[in-house]
């Protein structure tokens, strides 16, 4: 077990052809989600968010890589920690910290909160907060592509825990049958809420293990690199949207803090944090586009603007009205509002 | 006009709407090149062909999550899930998920699907294959239920679910897909949420659904032989939106309430109508409002047990007709 709590680097490597450009958006994406998921940190200790919330802090490769990846028009399904995987489709700041802190600006003005950040004209379909509940929905998501013809696709990012749970085994050989144009992410951030997944699971890697048993490809790669995560990503969308069929990929990566607000991570053996902290993936990134030549000022730049969008959306969501009661009735059914009878 | 089996209607009606409707597709366990275990959708996939009528592995999940998904992107999808009582195996999606995305949402998802199980018993299979289940599903703000009693009725309200943009649990009732009925030729369409009277009366109020609608019926008839007692028989046909006014106008009229109902006493669908009829028709009643239901029990397979399960006409009569006359 000690071998798997040690940072990782994969063991799919991809080979290496992403443009100046996307790289730099890769980064623009990475440091904005450190950032946003900080200040959702803050906002929190400052008792400005309530209720729960499920960071990424430290898995921000995943998400950037895959986003930069995806299409307009591909459809993203998250789970209750699904802030980054929102944000990297191009949700505004302002939306994500306003549903957080339940303001009327909120990206569903309230309605869902923070484990149900919905987006769809952004392509975010939701964030599922029942573990394992949204691969079948993504299959379906990705059955209706197919019905129709047109080249979009699904991804579903789920984590480790989620691999031991029915609904798993039956999205895979669901969409595995039919072919379905629809990428599994599995992110392996080690820990099961709070319980070590090797601990409780058969076989060492929780996704790419049990790849074989739906005749799919094991594919197990560093989660905190987001080219490595791009390259992949951009592998299994091609396959997809060439009508090879789904893929499953597990990315090895890790989260700096606990599993949610109310977890310290106590259960962590001591210096397993600041190993995963040595590979942390904004900052190895930005040492690499130094290393190829990058001006730090150029990155500078970048970190200073997206540090002015997240202050004022900060600012934004701290002046917008608590979500608006009238609200509380409505939507329940298609008529807008919430009467079962006449 | 044509007789019909309450199985021929299922096929019919998905037929029917499949035929309009090029996004209406249907999928589940045999129901494609068998023709389903209740032989309730033959022949749909000789008609719409393989890309329309999925046979799925033995995964309800997957049913059920596939078809929300296919849902919320645009298609019209038929879920079945064979008998009733396995919606236990992939109830997140009745609970959470279907009735709950609109709302969690803000209006940004729908999820325009309609479930269709077998339910209910008298077919000798026993606690885990027989049960009615319209109770499990009732309780879901978002969700909305129906149980036709009679082949015509299939036909129209299955086409109402599937043109509704809400998510529906369809409760076919098992023991019923051999009854025939009459059906008149070209589209049918009904409407979710009404209730029909099947039997005017003046001196009591009979609410039923799915097989107890024929049992109720032939009570009514024996009370009038024997006793000369009126009794209206209502159709509730819809738990989810239900017809509240049309059930109100009737216990005004006849100031007495009987429900019939083949799930298990507690928290059974009547109780619910009965709340609402203590709460709002309190002053029109003459009585107590009597429940008729299964016992609280897990549903014995031998036909003898069975049958002194599930209301027969005879308990309903009997039960009646001592309320009436205490």
């Amino acid at each position: 077990m000690t071998q798997k709590t040690r940072p990782s680097a994969g063991e799919t490597a991809p080979e290496r052809e992403i443009s100046p450009e996307k790289r730099l958006e890769m980064y623009r994406l990475q440091v904005l989600l450190r950032q946003a998921e900080q200040r959702a940190y803050d906002l929190f200790l400052e008792n400005k968010i309530k209720g729960t919330s499920h960071l990424s802090l430290g898995q921000e490769a995943v998400a950037a890589g895959t986003a930069a990846a995806m299409r307009p028009g591909d459809l993203s399904f998250c789970t209750y920690r699904g802030h980054a995987h929102t944000l990297a489709r191009g949700v505004p700041v302002e939306k994500v910290l306003g549903e957080l802190m339940g303001r009327d600006n909120g990206l569903m003005r309230g309605k869902g909160g923070s484990m149900h950040l919905t987006s769809v004209e952004h392509g975010v379909m939701g964030s599922y907060a029942i573990v394992g509940a949204h691969l079948p929905i993504a299959c379906g998501a990705a059955w209706r592509a197919q019905y129709k013809g047109d080249s979009d696709v699904s991804v579903c990012f789920f984590g480790d825990g989620a691999t031991n749970i029915g609904a798993f085994h039956e999205a895979l050989n669901f969409a595995a049958c039919r072919k379905l144009p629809v990428v599994f992410v599995c992110e392996n951030n080690l820990y099961m809420e709070y319980t070590p997944i090797t601990e409780v699971t058969a076989v060492t890697h929780p996704g790419a293990d049990r790849a074989s048993a739906y005749g799919l490809e094991r594919i197990v790669i560093d989660g905190n690199d987001a080219d490595v995560v791009y390259l992949t990503l951009s592998k299994a969308f091609a396959r997809a949207r060439a009508g090879e069929g789904p893929s499953l990929i597990e990315c090895l990566t890790y989260r700096h803090s606990g599993h949610s607000r109310a977890d310290p991570a106590k259960y962590r053996p001591p210096g397993e944090l600041d190993r995963w902290k040595e590979r942390d993936p904004v900052s190895i990134y930005r040492k690499r586009l130094e290393a190829e030549g990058v001006p730090g000022a150029t990155l500078d730049a970048i970190e200073a603007q997206v540090r002015r969008v997240v202050d004022d959306a900060t600012k934004a969501c701290e002046a917008a009205p608590s979500t608006s009661e009238d609200i509380l009735f409505t939507d329940v059914y298609a008529d807008g509002g919430c009467s079962w009878r006449n | 006009m044509a007789q019909l089996t309450y199985r021929e209607a299922v096929a019919r009606g998905i037929a029917q709407e499949m035929a309009r409707d090029e996004n209406v597709v249907l999928l589940g366990e045999d129901v494609a090149k068998a023709g389903g275990v209740f032989k309730a959708t033959v022949g749909l996939f000789e008609q719409f062909g393989p890309k329309r009528v999925l046979d799925t592995p033995i995964s309800e999940q997957a049913i059920l999550g596939a078809a929300m998904g296919a849902a919320m992107t645009g298609l019209r999808p038929i879920a079945e899930i064979m008998f009733a009582d396995f919606l236990g195996v992939c109830y997140d999606y009745i609970a959470n998920e279907f009735p709950k995305t609109r709302y969690m949402s803000n209006g940004q998802v729908s999820c325009p699907l309609v479930v269709r199980c077998g339910n209910g018993g008298g077919a000798r299979f026993g606690a885990q294959h027989s049960q009615s289940v319209e109770n499990w599903c009732m309780q879901f703000p978002g969700l909305k239920v129906v149980s036709p009693s009679s082949p015509v009725d299939v036909i129209g309200l299955l086409a109402a679910a599937v043109r509704d943009p809400d998510p529906v649990v369809f409760l076919e009732h098992k023991s019923l897909y051999a009854v025939k009925g009459e059906v008149p030729d070209g589209e049918i369409l009904d409407t979710l949420g009404t209730a029909r009277i099947l039997r005017p009366g003046r001196d009591a109020t009979i609410l039923a659904l799915g097989m107890m609608v024929p049992r109720s019926l032939q009570a009514a008839e024996a009370l009038q032989a024997k006793y000369g007692i009126s009794c209206e028989v209502i159709d509730v046909r819809s738990l989810v939106p239900l017809d509240t006014q049309c059930i109100l106008g009737s216990v005004a009229r006849t100031g007495r309430v009987f429900t019939v109902e083949e799930n298990p006493r507690q928290l059974g669908w009547g109780s619910e109508l009965v709340s609402i009829i203590a709460d709002e028709a309190f002053y029109d009643l003459d009585g107590p409002a009597v429940r008729i239901t299964t016992p609280n029990i897990p549903l014995p397979a031998a036909d003898a047990l069975e049958d002194l399960a599930i209301p027969s006409v005879d308990r309903i009569v009997g039960m009646i007709h001592r309320s009436l006359t205490a």
